[in-house]
Parts: structure tokens; C-alpha cells; sequence
């Protein structure tokens, strides 16, 4: 096809295209128009053209051909051309009914469109929505679990409290039955007891049988119960919880007076102590000490007036425990800021107070570190030295000597108390042995006494003589029988016979010689015979230098009487010593 | 340790007087009254039936003999033994006798608890005292004698009666505010006393000598209660010991609990020193020194044994008791002061301590076991730990 039908094709489709909206939108078309395309389209000069055109767009589109090239005339078929018309008209009718259709289609689709965009954006909605609505109760879950667990929780708590009531229960119930058993028992056992006394005809009366009444405890006699007494009692025991009251009271008292006192003291002590820091630091804080230092000296003059007054009343209580808090904070206060300086000054490292004694601090530590450093080499040497002499090797000698140098005083004194004990028992044994001989002479003498004493009665109830002196040689034999009987005659006498002695030294006779040596022997044996140790031997000695006096001017027989005697003193002596 | 020789005794009834010169034991029906320090036999008397207790007239110069079967209570003087008295209760029976405090009367209860008659030996006169109560502790004689508390129960309803010694007057009755009242006691300086419940109920109450209620005590509900009350000597402190196993201590100023002791299984506390016998069959044994508490277990008494310091953490062996029986063997059932109340000694559980008791001058402590006893001194140095 030439490009110039085409074109012309096209503006025409074109401007058959839009007519159609047009004529959509209008209803009618003004024929002029139409009749104006078309004569564009076909002129008197290209009809043959235009008919085959025609003619070939009306077989594109599938409809008979208009115009046959056979026939030569120029005109064309009125009927194919007609039914051409026609059918176009009504491919053109279709079309725009089916351009209707599609339009209604599309508007349909596009109201769809709009309508499914509208669900959609209100899907979204929705979706956030529950979206929103889901965490939310997720949450909400999440909260009632918690509460589940802590439900839980308590579940087992009650159940446990439960259990633990349940068994408090039961124990209570057992203590119940145990006490109604109880009580059964008993009101059985008084059943009974009715039973029998109701049947039981003799009835036993109470009674009491005492001997003699005796006397109360105290001493008192017993008052009639009459109101006085009863009044008595009342007071009495009033008495005792008032004075019971009173102790406590006093207790308390005291106490209270011991932490005033303390207080007090407290209180002293910090407001000596604020007052003394008080110079350094009023440049600094002056607004603060200030006001305060004037109540303060305030305060210290009202107290110290007060300090011998007992506070007694609430005020005074108030106004002592208010000081010592303000004390106590000012305290507080100081002390922290003293804190502050010492950090400070650490910091700095400025000469101040606080610097200065650390440095003394400083210097105290290294002393210190110094010290323990020298006592460490001290110990130190000390124990190499004792190694040295634990270790060193020496000879057998000094080895054994010295092991033992610890106990070398000891020993020699122990040899040495060994020794004196060792002597004693020498002489301890010496004396034992003399004694059991002395014992055993005794006892031969005590037979040779007897048989002497025998044999003197037979003489003395044979021989009655009054010449003493043919009487002498058997008295010296029988001496000590001679002078057991004198004691037994006559204990009596014995003491007169003393007291002639003295009085005989003057006027010595002859029948007083023999008095006088008896008396001496007569002392020996009264000694003898109890056989009593420690004074006699001194009275006897004294006896027997007594006598000794009388004998000095007398013969010397009876001297020779005096030695045996003392002979027989002194063995007696060493006799008792021994013992 | 010297031991005299063995003497015969029926009932474990063996008693030194109370001035420490005689000694008194009944063998059967018979009396007999010893010197303390000869162990010679001065006096012996004879009662009429098998003698069920005795006891000693707080002057020593009496002595009383209760024969419970027969009802009847012989009196016998150590100063005339000529002298006698027969007390017969007659058909109304005899449940228990004792003492007043001045030793001239002798209180006689009767048999369920009917009565206690009062006779008195310096004038044959008869009182009676109507619907005792049958408790733990129903009667108490204040320290000085003068006072006799006593503990009825009327129209289901508790009450106590003060009651004058000397005569006998009836001082102040006024109702207690417990459920079902266990015991009281008298403070030592008399002027206090102490009314605790059974063991159903937890409550202690403290009334004044004239009757007025000074304060009501009460550590918990429900539970098993007080076990055991004691009094300090001082009369400062009150000792009230539970079946929870804890010893509460009052003060006697605000009467509120000022401390509280435990006894737990296991001793973890580092101040609390722990003895252990140890013989050849080990047994448990452990002490306590500083304020707290002893516990004893029961042990073999070997000459051979000694003590040995046990490192904390010490596990008591407890034995659990059975909690169906009534009165379980649980709870802290016996407490003693020391004389001058700086410790106090408790036993705890079921051990099978039969007493405690300090010496008087507050230094040590002695423990009587059913077959052994034992020996506590305090190192007075130590008080500080």
C-alpha cells in the first residue's frame, strides 16, 4: 500500500476514531462534517484507487468486495455497495455497541479497581489493626500467665497452710481425746466411788489425832479472824507491791540519772571539741557559725546553770536530747569536712596541718618498717647461730656434757638431798634398832622387876628386922622391887618423902638415905612405868640432879647407888630419846 | 567423786532437810532419818501402811508421811519421837499432801479433786478449800510463805484465790482470762504472778498480787503452747518455754519479749561452744556456754570418757516424736537461772535429762540422767563472749 494511504489511512482512522467519541458523546454528527471527510478522502480524479482501496479494506475486513474489476464501467454495484454500507453501518454499530460494552467494561472494572483499592487500604487497616490487637493481648497473655504463676504460687502456699492447720488440727484433736479419755476415766472412777459409798454403811470420818498440840512456827500465838485482821493483810500486801513499786522506781530512777549524767558528759565533750576547731574554720564557714555560735554560747551558759538541776520535766528532757542532736550533727559536719580537707590536701600536696602529719605519719611508718626489718635480720642470725649449734659436731665429752647443762644444777642438788636422806635413814635405822633393844631389855627388865618384886614380899613378910642397915645389900638387889611397892603402898607418901628430902640434906640419917635414894628411883620408875616419853625424862633428870644434891656429901655408897641410878636414867633417857 | 554406801528406799523417796542436817528415806512402811554427815541412823519410825511420799516440814523439825491408799498422813517430830499425829481423810480419799510454808499446816487434796482441806497442827482446826484445779501446776507458795495462790475451776470458768498463810484468809478470788489454765507461779519477790494456759492455747498472763491484770503474753495461735514457765531469781526476767522448740524471755518492766532463744538441729553459731563425750561408744552429748543453750543427749557415764571440743557446724541427733500421741515429746520442757540470771539452761526434745539444776552460787550446773549425771562449770572469765 502507498504510504500516502496509509497516512491517509491513519489521519482518516484517526479521524474516524475520534468522531466515534463524538459522536458518543454527541449524538449526532452534523452531516456537513462527515460529508467534508469524506470528499477529503475521494475526488473525481483517484475514484478507481479509492475504489480499489475500498475494496480491499472492505475484504481485510472480511466483507464482500464492493466493486468487481471486471465490469468497466466506472460505476459501481449499488447493491454491493449498499449491502457494504450496510454491513459496515453494522460493523460500525457493533463496534460502538461493543465500544459501549467495553466502556460500560471498563467503567465497571475501573469502579472494581476502585472499589477493590478501597477494601484493600481498609484490609490494611484492618491487618494493623489486629496486628495492633495481637500484641496486645500477647501482652495481655503474658501479664495473666504471671498472675497464673503467682496464683499458682499461692495456691501452694494456702495449700501448704492448709496442710499445716490441718495438722495442728489433728494434734489439737488428739490432745482432746486425750483429755476426754481422760475426764471419762475419771467420772468412772467417781461413779464408782458413789456406787460404794452408797452401798458402804460404815462411813469413815475425817479426823485428825494429834498427841499435843504444838506451837506455831513463829512463836505467836494465833488471832481470831475478825475484820482487823483482814485489814492487816490488806495492808500488808499493799505494802509489799508498794515497797516492791518503790525498789523499781528507785531503779529506774537511778538509771535515768546515770544516762542523763551521760549525756551530759557527751554533750561537754563535743562542745569542747567544736570549740577548739571553731578558730581554723570560722574564716571559712562564717554565715553558717554565726548565728549558730551565738545560740550556742547561748545554750552552754543556760546548761551549766541547769547541770546540778535533775531534769525532771519534758522540756528540760527535750531541750537536753535537741542540743546533744545538734551537737552530734555539728559533730558530723566537722569531721566530714576535716575528711574533705585531709583528701584534699593529698591531692594538692600543700603544707597545711593535715600534710604535715601525714609526713610525721610518713616518717613514723619508715621508722617502723626499719625496725621490723632489723628484727627480722636479728631473728634471722638468731636462727643460723642455733642451727650452727644444733648441728656443729662435737667430741663425746662435751657432748654428753652438754646435753645434760640444763639439769646439772638440778642434779647435784638431787645427789645431794639423796645423800642427807641416805644419812638419816642410817641414823633413823641406828635408832630403830636401839629402840627395839631398849624394848627388849625392858622387857627382861620388867621380868628380873617382877621376880625381884616376888622375892622382896617374901623377904619383906619373912624378914621383918628394924635394922636397915643389914637390910642394905638385899635392898640394893631388890632396889626396884623396894621402890614399886613404896609407889603402891602409899602414892600418898611418895610426895611427903619429897618434901622430907630437902629438909633431910641437913640432918642426914640413916634412916633417911634410903628414903631419899628411893624417891629418885622412885621417880625413874613412876617414869618407868607409864612409859611416857618426852617431859618425864627432863622431870626425871631434874629429879635426879635433885637428888644428886642430897647425895653430894653422902657416902659414897650411895653415890655407887647414884651411878647405878643414873645409869639406869640414862639408858632410860636414851630409851625415850630413842623413841 | 566418793560415794557412801548403797541404802535401801522404796519410791525414790529420799530427802536431805531443809537445813542439810538430817537425811529421811522410807523403805516401805518404815521411816528412817539419818544423820547428814555420819550417815548413822538417829530415829526410825513406823507408819501403818506403805508409805507413798514424804516430805519434810520447812523447819525440819517434821516430818509428814502420806499413805494415799488408806487416805491417811502420819506427822513425826525428830525432837520428841514420842510425839505423833495421824491425819485419816476418811472415806473421801487422798490424791496428794504437803506442807504450808510455815510447816504447821498440812494441805491434804482429796481424791478427784474435791477438795483440799487445811489442818492445822497447832490447833487441830480444819479449813477447806472448795473445787481445786487438777492441773499441771495448780498451787503455788510465794517465796517468803506468806502467800498461797490457787488455781479453781467453777461453772467452767477459771479462777485463782490468793489466799493469806498465816490464817488462811481468803485474800482476793478473781477469774483468770484463759481457756483451760495450765499452772501458775509466784514471782520470787512476790509480788507477781504468773497463770499460763495448757497447752492448747499460747497465752501467759501476769496478774499483781492484789488481783489486777498487768499483761497478757501470747507468741502464736494454734500450735501447741507453753510447755514450761520459769522466773528468774532476780524476778526480772520471765523464761516461757514452748513446743515450738524456743524459749521467749520477758522483762519485767514492759512485760514484752526481749529475746528469743531457738534450738535448731544444727549449732552454726560461731560464739557457742559445743562439748562431745567421747568414750568407746560414741554418744552425743553437747554444751553450751555464754547465754546459750544446753542440750544434753543421752550418754553412757564412763570414767574413761572426756570431752572434746566439736568445730561448728554440730548436727544434733533429733528423734522425731510420733505427733498423734498428746503431750509429744517436743518443746523445750525444762529451764533453770543461774542464781545470779546470767545464764539459763534449757532442755530441749526428748532427751532424757531428768533435771537441771544450778548450784547456788551460780557457777555451775549439774545434769541428772536417768542412769548418769554430769558436771557443768562455767569459766566466769569468758563472760563476755
Amino acid at each position: 500500500m502507498p504510504e500516502s494511504s496509509l497516512d491517509k489511512d491513519i489521519c482518516s482512522s484517526s479521524e474516524c476514531r475520534t468522531p466515534p467519541l463524538r459522536q458518543f458523546s454527541q449524538s449526532s454528527l452534523p452531516l456537513h462534517r462527515k460529508s467534508y471527510m469524506l470528499s477529503t478522502f475521494c475526488t473525481e480524479q483517484n475514484v478507481q484507487e479509492c475504489q480499489s482501496h475500498i475494496n480491499q479494506e472492505v475484504s481485510s475486513l472480511g466483507l464482500q468486495p464492493v466493486w468487481t474489476e471486471s465490469g468497466s464501467s466506472s460505476e459501481m454495484n449499488v447493491v454491493a455497495v449498499l449491502n457494504c454500507m450496510y454491513d459496515l453501518i453494522q460493523m460500525h454499530r457493533r463496534g460502538l455497541r461493543s465500544l459501549e460494552n467495553m466502556e460500560v467494561e471498563q467503567l465497571k472494572s475501573s469502579g472494581n479497581v476502585d472499589y477493590l483499592q478501597l477494601t484493600s487500604t481498609r484490609l490494611k487497616e484492618q491487618l494493623e489493626l489486629s496486628k495492633r490487637e495481637n500484641t496486645g493481648l500477647l501482652e495481655r497473655e503474658r501479664q495473666l500467665q504471671l498472675k497464673v504463676k503467682s496464683l499458682q504460687n499461692c495456691l501452694k502456699n494456702e495449700k501448704e497452710e492448709v496442710q499445716k492447720l490441718q495438722n495442728i488440727i489433728a494434734s489439737r484433736a488428739s490432745q482432746y481425746n486425750h483429755e476426754m479419755k481422760r475426764k471419762e476415766r475419771e467420772f468412772n472412777k467417781l461413779k464408782e466411788r458413789l456406787n460404794q459409798l452408797l452401798i458402804d454403811k460404815k462411813e469413815k470420818k475425817q479426823a485428825i489425832d494429834v498427841l499435843n498440840n504444838i506451837g506455831r512456827a513463829d512463836g505467836k500465838r494465833s488471832l481470831w479472824k475478825t475484820e482487823k485482821t483482814e485489814a492487816k493483810h490488806e495492808a500488808e500486801m499493799y505494802k509489799a507491791l508498794l515497797s516492791d513499786y518503790d525498789t523499781r522506781q528507785r531503779e529506774l530512777l537511778l538509771e535515768n540519772a546515770e544516762l542523763n549524767k551521760v549525756l551530759q558528759q557527751m554533750k561537754k565533750d563535743m562542745v569542747s571539741i567544736l570549740s577548739s576547731k571553731k578558730p581554723i574554720l570560722k574564716g571559712d564557714k562564717y554565715q553558717d557559725d554565726g548565728a549558730q555560735a551565738d545560740s550556742e554560747d547561748e545554750e552552754e551558759v543556760f546548761d551549766s546553770s541547769k547541770e546540778s538541776v535533775e531534769l525532771y520535766c519534758v522540756h528540760a528532757r527535750e531541750k537536753l536530747t535537741n542540743s546533744i542532736r545538734l551537737q552530734w550533727r555539728r559533730l558530723k559536719s566537722h569531721v566530714e569536712r576535716l575528711d574533705s580537707q585531709a583528701s584534699l590536701a593529698q591531692m594538692g600536696g600543700s603544707r597545711n596541718n593535715d600534710a604535715v602529719s601525714q609526713e610525721t605519719h610518713k616518717e613514723e611508718m619508715d621508722r617502723l618498717k626499719l625496725e621490723i626489718q632489723q628484727c627480722k635480720d636479728f631473728i634471722q642470725t638468731q636462727q643460723q647461730l642455733l642451727q650452727q649449734q644444733l648441728s656443729s659436731p662435737c667430741d663425746e665429752e662435751t657432748a654428753s656434757l652438754l646435753s645434760d647443762c640444763y639439769m646439772l644444777q638440778e642434779k647435784e642438788r638431787l645427789g645431794d638431798e639423796w645423800k642427807t636422806l641416805e644419812e638419816q635413814r642410817t641414823i633413823f635405822e641406828r635408832e630403830r634398832r636401839n629402840f627395839t633393844e631398849a624394848a627388849i631389855r625392858l622387857s627382861h627388865e620388867r621380868k628380873a622387876f617382877e621376880e625381884d618384886r616376888a622375892t622382896w614380899l617374901k623377904h619383906q613378910f619373912l624378914n621383918l628386922s628394924p635394922f636397915p642397915d643389914s637390910k642394905k645389900p638385899p635392898m640394893s638387889k631388890s632396889k626396884s622391887a623396894f621402890l614399886i611397892s613404896e609407889t603402891k603402898a602409899s602414892a600418898t607418901s611418895a610426895p611427903e618423902k619429897l618434901i622430907r628430902c630437902p629438909s633431910g640434906t641437913n640432918l642426914p640419917t640413916p634412916g633417911c638415905v634410903p628414903h631419899t635414894s628411893s624417891t629418885a628411883d622412885l621417880y625413874r620408875t613412876l617414869c618407868l612405868i607409864p612409859e611416857n616419853g618426852a617431859t618425864k625424862p627432863k622431870r626425871k633428870s631434874d629429879h635426879a640432879e635433885e637428888s644428886g644434891v642430897f647425895f653430894n656429901g653422902k657416902a659414897p655408897v650411895r653415890h655407887k647407888q647414884w651411878n647405878d641410878s643414873e645409869e639406869h636414867s640414862s639408858h632410860t633417857k636414851e630409851q625415850n630419846s630413842s623413841i | 567423786m566418793n560415794f557412801s554406801e548403797v541404802f535401801k528406799q522404796s519410791n525414790q523417796l529420799c530427802k536431805v532437810s531443809p537445813d542439810g542436817k538430817y537425811l529421811a528415806t522410807c523403805v516401805q512402811y518404815r521411816l528412817v532419818v539419818r544423820d547428814m554427815s555420819t550417815l548413822q541412823i538417829l530415829q526410825l519410825y513406823t507408819c501403818l501402811d506403805q508409805i507413798s511420799h514424804m516430805d519434810w516440814s520447812s523447819d525440819s523439825l517434821f516430818i509428814l508421811c502420806a499413805m494415799y491408799k488408806r487416805g491417811l498422813v502420819q506427822v513425826w517430830s525428830l525432837e520428841q519421837p514420842d510425839w505423833h499425829c495421824k491425819i485419816d481423810e476418811g472415806s473421801i480419799g487422798l490424791l496428794s499432801s504437803r506442807w504450808s510454808p510455815d510447816g504447821r499446816h498440812i494441805l491434804n487434796t482429796t481424791e478427784f479433786h474435791l477438795r483440799i482441806t487445811v489442818w492445822s497442827l497447832c490447833t487441830k482446826a480444819v479449813s477447806y478449800i472448795k473445787y481445786p484445779k487438777a492441773c499441771q501446776k495448780g498451787i503455788d507458795f510465794s517465796r517468803d510463805g506468806c502467800y498461797m495462790a490457787l488455781a479453781e475451776r467453777r461453772d467452767c470458768k477459771d479462777y485463782v484465790s490468793v489466799f493469806v498463810c498465816d490464817d488462811w484468809h481468803l485474800l482476793r478470788h478473781f477469774e483468770t482470762e484463759t481457756q483451760d489454765l495450765g499452772g501458775l507461779e509466784w514471782s520470787p519477790n512476790g509480788c507477781v504472778l504468773a497463770v499460763w494456759d495448757s497447752c492448747l492455747e499460747y497465752k501467759v498472763l501476769l496478774y499483781s498480787l492484789d488481783g489486777r491484770l498487768l499483761s497478757t503474753y501470747s507468741a502464736y495461735e494454734w500450735s501447741l503452747g507453753v510447755k514450761t514457765v520459769t522466773w528468774s531469781p532476780s524476778s526480772q526476767f520471765l523464761a516461757i518455754g514452748s513446743y515450738d522448740e524456743k524459749v521467749r524471755v520477758l522483762n519485767h518492766i514492759t512485760w514484752k519479749k526481749i529475746t528469743q532463744f531457738e534450738h535448731p538441729a544444727t549449732i552454726n553459731n560461731t560464739k557457742a561452744v559445743v562439748y562431745k563425750e567421747v568414750e568407746r561408744r560414741p554418744a552425743v552429748g553437747a554444751d553450751d556456754l555464754s547465754l546459750h543453750n544446753i542440750t544434753i543427749g543421752t550418754t553412757l557415764f564412763n570414767t574413761q570418757s572426756k570431752y572434746e571440743i566439736c568445730p561448728p557446724p554440730v548436727q544434733i541427733p533429733v528423734v522425731k516424736p510420733d505427733p498423734d500421741r498428746a503431750n509429744p515429746k517436743i518443746g523445750v520442757s525444762t529451764l533453770a537461772f543461774s542464781s545470779d540470771s546470767r545464764y539459763l539452761a534449757t532442755k530441749n526434745g526428748g532427751f532424757q535429762v531428768q533435771s537441771l539444776n544450778w548450784h547456788c552460787s551460780g557457777d555451775s550446773l549439774i545434769l541428772l540422767g536417768k542412769e548418769q549425771l554430769c558436771l557443768c562449770y562455767m569459766d566466769t572469765d569468758q563472760e563476755d563472749k
